[in-house]
């Protein structure tokens, strides 16, 4: 008979359904057999000029074509090619029925750049044009459509409508671990009892010249962009920034008693999750670490687990100087000793940063290496950082034993949530 | 099942609108009420604005205010009167183990910049670089910051050390509902003692008011109260912040907390509407948590739009009995933040005992004759969604 609850009394939650876009393909099989041989989805930027940024490459989806195109239209796509594979994959429910609520990571919504400048033409000014005209044009009716599309809750109701997900479906955004907050979400949702199942989704496509503008003026990008598959260099001593990316990913989040009493395949277990906010700054970590020492240390003990346990760390990994510091520091400070043996790598030097997504990307990414026990590679590490004396499983990927895994995402606004995964429970 | 240790209490709350800050100033201003909407500033639009603010009161650094838009200075002065009002400020221990859930939108666009841009978008020759180049010159880091919606969470989490947990929800009325929903229900299930919730939005921002405009929900012209606005249907935007710290009731006993009121119950409908499903949600919530008519206050978050604020008056033609006050006519609305501002309204009426007079001349909203028993909250979106919280004496 198998344990269907944790050691803490409450129902444990499994996966039973995945499904993951980025810039390196759609589909967990291609994803997989790229990250695994240490390609770089990251390339020259093509969607809008970019010839006077100091940025110029990123990770974007351009294979999925989109009409109109603007960030939440793109996302809700990418979301709409994850779900699905998830939903074949877990076969649970029905088609356009999915038996729980939807938890959906999403990059904050805009009115874009084109969309103004349509408001501009049709309010028939030609000269100096101000808010005022864009008000009356917005007056006339005829961007309707706009309100819908640019509203901070249109993505999730869409999605809640096609795939018939219960209750009311929750937008969220903790910035770059916004993937991760969904599936936590999700997790506590089940603990609860409230729900069988819950999908979890994060999406992001939000590469357009404003965005990337904004990153860029906070220091935060690399600027190597030639070639663009060697510019996210995590760990690395040459490291510069992080590379903006697009991608999605979506997981149906089952209580392990549901999944087993309906014959589905475990494709693993959301073993615990921890958290804990940072108060020192809006972009940078509070220089002991404590925050995100405690939010690892979180997650661990909401596993019932010990640092011993943990074999892998799928890194936050940015390729920024400052995370990347910080995450070796507080990787080595939980785990002691144990951190020489534990490997981390970074998926992003392989896919860049999906932003909003990353947490949910990341997580799929790190319960394939559980279920393969094989471990990607953290790429274009070519100069060893001395400060940083982790197994960043450099360049090629490694086949090892994983029992228990990491999952780490950190975000501006201070942001941390760790979320660790395991392996189907022996029966 | 129902485990008293565990219910849901409010022992704090922390609002600035119109009508001005915290418990009193909001209490004298919903009993003596007048239209406060400001018809000239964005005519003919209009907003229901926040009149100065001593923002050092709440965030005493000049460089934490710097680093903020209008909308995120609201917000965490607000969360910083919820944080005074439940005796919570300043204790790093609790602050540090307290959990946070913010219902946002997003930050104010830079309207000046814009308009240039776009202004001479027009005339370049070649508009891409153009763009490109006046981006890099005219954007300003801080913007960014103040435009991403979790900044907020963010500078709570900075100035007053709120720091156990951090989640932004948005999605429009119904980000509100949820992030009190699911507070209370983390709290039921011990999931946490102890959390902050609520939002803040600034309605004097032009670029927000063009979103709504978008689909018409925008009032103009004439300031009417919620219910009389049949015949040009909108909202007023509000700048407002409102927060709550929800505690369950043996950590609230353990330290000696003051509770205003029990939150009991929130519930929320979702999904495509259709004419008549808004009315049904309502119905079927009301019914679904048991509520009885008499004694019952309704404080309504309709914003005066069509079809919610015809399908909620419907709802509450057939309980005659419910006396009704739409805070939209006082403050305005304000969308994300707009659940918690009311469920505050609803805690300080249960707290005084009675409710505050009408505000509306088309019959919606009666006199209360008697006893106080526990209040609703509704929160009907301008576009989808509904919920109901229910509040009880502690």
């Amino acid at each position: 008979m198998a344990q269907l609850r944790d050691k803490s009394g409450r129902p444990i939650v499994v996966v039973t359904g995945m499904g993951v876009v980025t810039s390196l393909g759609a589909g967990k099989t291609d994803n997989w057999a790229k990250l695994t041989a240490g390609k770089s989805g990251i390339r020259a930027i093509t969607r809008f000029p970019t010839e006077n940024f100091k940025t110029r490459v990123a990770g974007t989806v351009d294979f999925v074509p989109v009409e109109p195109m603007s960030a939440p239209a793109l996302a809700e796509r990418l979301a709409e090619l994850a779900i699905e594979e998830a939903l074949a994959e877990s076969a649970i429910g029905s088609r356009g029925s999915f038996p729980g609520p939807l938890f959906l990571a999403v990059a904050p919504i805009e009115i874009e750049w084109p969309q103004r400048q349509e408001l501009a033409q049709a309010s028939g000014t030609n000269a100096d044009v101000n808010y005022d005209d864009l008000l009356r044009a917005a007056a006339t009716g005829r961007f309707r459509h706009f309100h819908e599309r640019f509203l901070f809750g249109s993505v999730g109701y869409d999605l809640a409508e096609k795939f018939g997900t219960r209750g009311s479906p929750i937008s969220l955004s903790t910035a770059c671990a916004s993937g991760a907050s969904a599936i936590q979400l999700g997790l506590e949702a089940i603990r609860r009892g409230e729900t069988d199942a819950a999908l979890c989704v994060a999406t992001d496509g939000s590469i357009n010249s404003e965005s990337l503008v904004r990153f860029s003026l906070l220091s935060a990008l690399s600027t190597q962009n030639d070639p663009p598959e060697c510019a996210s260099k995590p760990f690395s001593k040459n490291r510069d920034g992080f590379v903006m990316a697009e991608g999605a990913g979506a997981l149906v989040l089952e209580s392990y008693e549901n999944a087993r009493a309906r014959g589905a395949a475990i494709l693993g277990v959301v073993e615990g999750c921890g958290e804990l906010a940072d108060s020192f700054h809006r972009t940078r970590s509070s220089p002991d670490g404590k925050p995100i020492i405690g939010c690892l240390h979180n997650a661990i003990a909401d596993a019932g687990l010990e640092p011993l346990d943990i074999d892998y760390i799928n890194a936050h990994g940015t390729g920024t100087p400052e995370n990347d510091k910080m995450e070796c520091l507080a990787v080595t400070a939980v785990l002691g000793d144990h951190a020489k043996a534990v490997a981390i790598s970074s998926n992003k030097s392989m896919i860049g940063h999906t932003l909003s997504a990353a947490g949910a990307v990341e997580a799929i990414f790190t319960l394939l290496t559980l279920d393969r026990q094989r471990i990607p590679p953290t790429i274009n590490y070519a100069v060893p950082d001395p400060t940083i004396p982790l197994d960043v499983v450099p360049n090629v990927a490694r086949d090892a034993k994983v029992r228990h895994a990491v999952s780490n995402s950190f975000g501006f606004g201070g942001q941390n949530v760790s979320l660790v995964m395991g392996r189907e429970p022996a029966a | 099942m129902a485990d008293a240790l565990r219910d849901v209490l409010i022992t704090g709350i922390g609002i600035i609108s119109c009508l001005g800050e915290g418990p009193e100033a909001h209490w004298r201003g919903l009993n003596e009420p007048s239209s406060t909407a400001d018809t000239k500033m964005f005519a003919p639009n209009m907003v229901h604005a926040l009149g100065r603010v001593d923002f050092d009161k709440q965030i005493p650094k000049k460089g934490d205010q710097r680093q903020m838009e209008p909308w995120q200075r609201i917000g965490t002065y607000a969360a910083g009167l919820a944080l005074d009002s439940a005796g919570a400020k300043g204790n790093a221990e609790l602050l540090g183990r307290m959990d946070m859930i913010v219902a946002a939108g997003g930050g104010e666009r830079d309207w000046v910049a814009d308009a240039a841009i776009l202004s001479g978008l027009a005339k370049a020759d070649n508009p891409d670089r153009f763009l490109n180049e006046r981006l890099m010159s005219d954007l300003r880091p801080t913007l960014f910051l103040a435009q991403l919606s979790n900044l907020l969470a963010g500078n709570i989490s900075i100035v007053h050390g709120v720091t156990g947990s951090s989640r932004t929800f948005m999605g429009e009325e119904l980000a509100g509902v949820d992030a009190t929903r699911i507070a209370s229900a983390r709290i039921t299930a011990g999931q946490s003692d102890i959390v902050l919730v609520g939002g803040a939005q600034n309605g004097e921002r032009k670029d927000l008011l063009m979103l709504y405009e978008f689909g018409g929900y925008c009032l103009k012209d004439e300031f009417h109260t919620v219910w009389d606005r049949r015949a040009a249907p909108g909202f007023a935007l509000a700048s407002l912040g409102a927060f709550m710290v929800l505690e369950s009731r043996e950590h609230s006993q353990r330290r000696q907390a003051s509770p205003l009121a029990r939150l009991s119950a929130v519930a929320v409908q979702s999904g495509t509407r259709h004419p008549g499903s808004i009315e049904a949600s309502l119905e079927r919530m009301w019914t679904e948590l048991s509520i009885p008519d008499a004694g019952t206050a309704v404080i309504s978050g309709a914003p005066g739009t069509e079809p919610a604020a015809a399908e909620e008056r419907a709802f509450l033609a057939r309980h005659p009995d419910v006396a009704v006050r739409a805070t939209g006519s006082h403050f305005g609305h304000s969308v994300e933040p707009q659940f918690t501002m009311n469920i505050a309204v609803a805690a300080l009426a249960l707290n005084y005992g009675k409710l505050f007079p009408p505000f509306d001349a088309t019959g919606v909203e009666q006199p209360m004759t008697g006893v106080l028993a526990r209040a609703v909250v509704t929160g009907v979106s301008h576009w989808r969604g509904e919920g109901l919280a229910l509040l009880e004496p502690v």
